[in-house]
């Protein structure tokens, strides 16, 4: 039944009937009638209850599951009480009717053991509407990895239903902000998707600012001031070492990677005039892209890394504009009223996301690359700065609330929005948070 | 365009005079009346001094680095000072307001701090006692979230650097 395949660490093996379902997902557009979905708890071979520390570990891998797909706006996770049917017996073999009964569409069931101190993990998911499995899967890895194997089943599910890659075996960088406004204290942080296992990457000695994920490996790009000087870091999230890679005789910011993951981009500022400068991390050497009297910043690539995004003063106001990625065929691309900020090129290729100021408000909202199609998805008193989940269905960005006179009543949060407009939701941190950063996925 | 500016700014002045002389029945009336011409700050109530009668600071308007009357005013005090203290070096801090995009802002700090560092030299103070820093949106002296905290932010301040 399941077909065994060693990939790197984890160990998945995959068979799947290529039988036409009557489910799928339509999610180009805001989806107000989520799909029903029962998660049943993975069951536990009673044989390996007595390796594992994890109480329930079965139960807690299908909450993992149950939470990112309720997250998503496009799945409902029916009750677990309303279930009928035991967790194993449902994993042999479901029993449609009882499944349909509570209107269940989809059913994903599962199975845990532990062997030689090594997680198994198999599901599978069911058509029950058609009466058939879908997919079925399994695992190998160590037991801690356990929230790992729930956020790969999800991403498995997603990818079944709605034919395109999922984003939630992926992690976010961010800046955790704590204290008073006149004196914020700034940390990078790492989370899973999910707001879990969260690690503090920096000490708050110095203030860092806009870490970004190199879209091929576990680097990160960020700025710092560390002694006083601002400037772009390179800093390995696995090993924690950190370099400076903008040491020019000004101050480095706003660095991105290129998708390939063999560029970093950021703006260099010298004597009141900000530019936009490559450099390459095998060989370091530096291009100047842009040489403009204003302020050139905020640069973002194509995933085809053939032209580059970037936010430019030189109307006058900011605005954004698109250009090759040697620099020439300069063309604006914002018209509409009001300023245009941090335009960041979406992974699927097709549109820019970017922050628009207009009146005393502050608006997420994309448009097509030639600036086409703009459209506002979220309004608010502050937010800026989003970022792509690795497929191109949702942004995640920080938004900040309005404080009294004294000061008092000021925050930063995580917002995650779908590009359709719905699913605003915030995104849990320990403290307050900004900056996010979306990883690509940990593992296809 | 201009006179609309102004005028909406003037308004903005008025307004702020009213909301707060409503409610200034307990605290001092003076604290706000006159503090901003157009959206530049014009009041004293974060100054520092580099020394006696020298502010160590000067304002700017949204989004805008052009130093007003008043602000070189106040760095040709600061470069006669300097002059007379030779040994003195000194860093001069860009700042904007919460109300923008952070990389924009730290290349406006950027921009600010360079306007006042060129007056400077304008004035006869040498290139190299003057070394420059942005912090953008990140180190605002004023915590509120209305126009006239915004324009005690949006600022560069000359610092002795030893």
């Amino acid at each position: 039944m399941f077909r065994i395949l060693n990939v790197a660490f984890f160990i998945i093996l995959l068979l799947t009937t290529k039988a036409n379902s009557l489910i799928e997902i339509d999610i180009t557009r805001g989806n107000l009638d989520p799909l029903p979905i029962a998660v049943s708890p993975l069951f536990q071979d009673n044989n390996s209850k007595n390796e594992i520390k994890i109480e329930n570990i079965g139960s807690e891998i299908s909450s993992v599951v149950e939470n990112n797909l309720k997250t998503s706006g496009l799945f409902n996770p029916l009750s677990k009480e309303a279930f009928l049917q035991k967790p194993d017996i449902a994993h042999l073999k479901p029993r449609f009717e009882d499944w349909a009964l509570i209107n269940a569409q989809a059913l994903i069931t599962g199975k845990v053991t532990i062997e030689n101190k090594k997680l198994k993990v198999e599901f599978r998911l069911w058509d029950i509407l058609a009466g058939r499995e879908m997919m079925a899967l399994a695992f190998t890895t160590v037991p801690s990895n356990w929230r790992r194997v729930g956020h790969i089943i999800s991403d498995k599910v997603y990818e079944r239903l709605t034919g395109e890659k999922g984003y939630f075996d992926t992690r976010i960088i961010y800046v955790s902000e704590e204290g008073p406004k006149t004196a914020r204290v700034k940390k990078l942080a790492i989370m899973d998707q999910d707001g879990f296992n969260t690690k503090y990457l920096t000490l708050g000695n110095e203030l860092v600012l806009t870490p970004r994920f190199n879209p091929t490996s576990q680097m990160v790009t960020y700025l710092s001031y560390f002694k006083n000087l601002p400037r772009v870091y390179l800093l390995d999230i696995e090993t924690g070492t950190q370099e400076v890679v903008g040491d020019f005789p000004g101050m480095t910011f706003a660095p991105r990677f290129s998708p390939d993951g063999k560029k970093i981009i950021m703006s260099f500022a010298k004597d009141g005039n900000s530019d936009i400068y490559t450099m390459d991390l095998e060989n370091r050497i530096v291009e100047r892209i842009t040489n403009h009297p204003s302020i050139d910043t905020s640069p973002s690539y194509s995933p085809d890394n053939k032209f580059i995004t970037f936010n430019s003063d030189r109307s006058g106001f900011q605005q954004i504009y698109v250009m090759k990625s040697d620099g020439s065929n300069v063309k604006r691309i914002s018209f509409g009223k009001g300023l245009y900020g941090t335009p960041v090129w979406s992974p699927r290729g097709d549109l820019i996301a970017f922050t628009k100021l207009h009146k005393g408000k502050f608006y997420i909202g994309v448009m097509r690359t030639d600036g086409s199609g703009e459209r506002l998805l979220t309004e608010n008193y502050y937010q800026e700065a989003p970022s792509w989940s690795p497929n191109g269905r949702v942004l995640i960005f920080y938004r900040e609330t309005k404080s009294n006179d004294k000061g008092e009543g000021f925050s930063a949060k995580l917002w995650s929005i779908d590009l359709t407009g719905y699913n605003e939701r915030q995104v849990a941190t320990e403290t307050d948070a900004s900056d996010p950063s979306w990883s690509s996925l940990l593992t296809n | 365009m201009n006179f609309s500016k102004s005028f909406r700014n003037t308004f903005l002045v008025i307004l702020l005079s009213l909301i707060v002389s409503a409610c200034a029945t307990k605290k001092t009336t003076t604290q706000v009346e006159g503090q901003m011409q157009g959206d530049v700050y014009t009041g004293t109530d974060t100054v520092k001094y580099l020394a006696d009668g020298v502010p160590d600071r000067v304002f700017f308007a949204t989004n805008e680095s052009i130093l007003t009357t008043k602000s070189r005013d106040t760095l040709r005090k600061q470069a006669n000072w300097l002059r007379e203290n030779s040994s003195i070096n000194v860093v001069v801090e860009g700042h904007a307001d919460e109300r923008g995009t952070r990389e924009y802002n730290l290349a406006l700090g950027e921009r600010r701090a360079n306007a006042a560092k060129d007056y400077l030299i304008t004035y006869g103070i040498s290139a190299d006692r003057i070394s420059v820093i942005s912090y953008g949106k990140e180190r605002p002296v004023d915590s509120g979230s209305n126009p006239l905290s915004w324009s005690k932010n949006r600022r560069s301040v000359t610092v002795k650097a030893n």
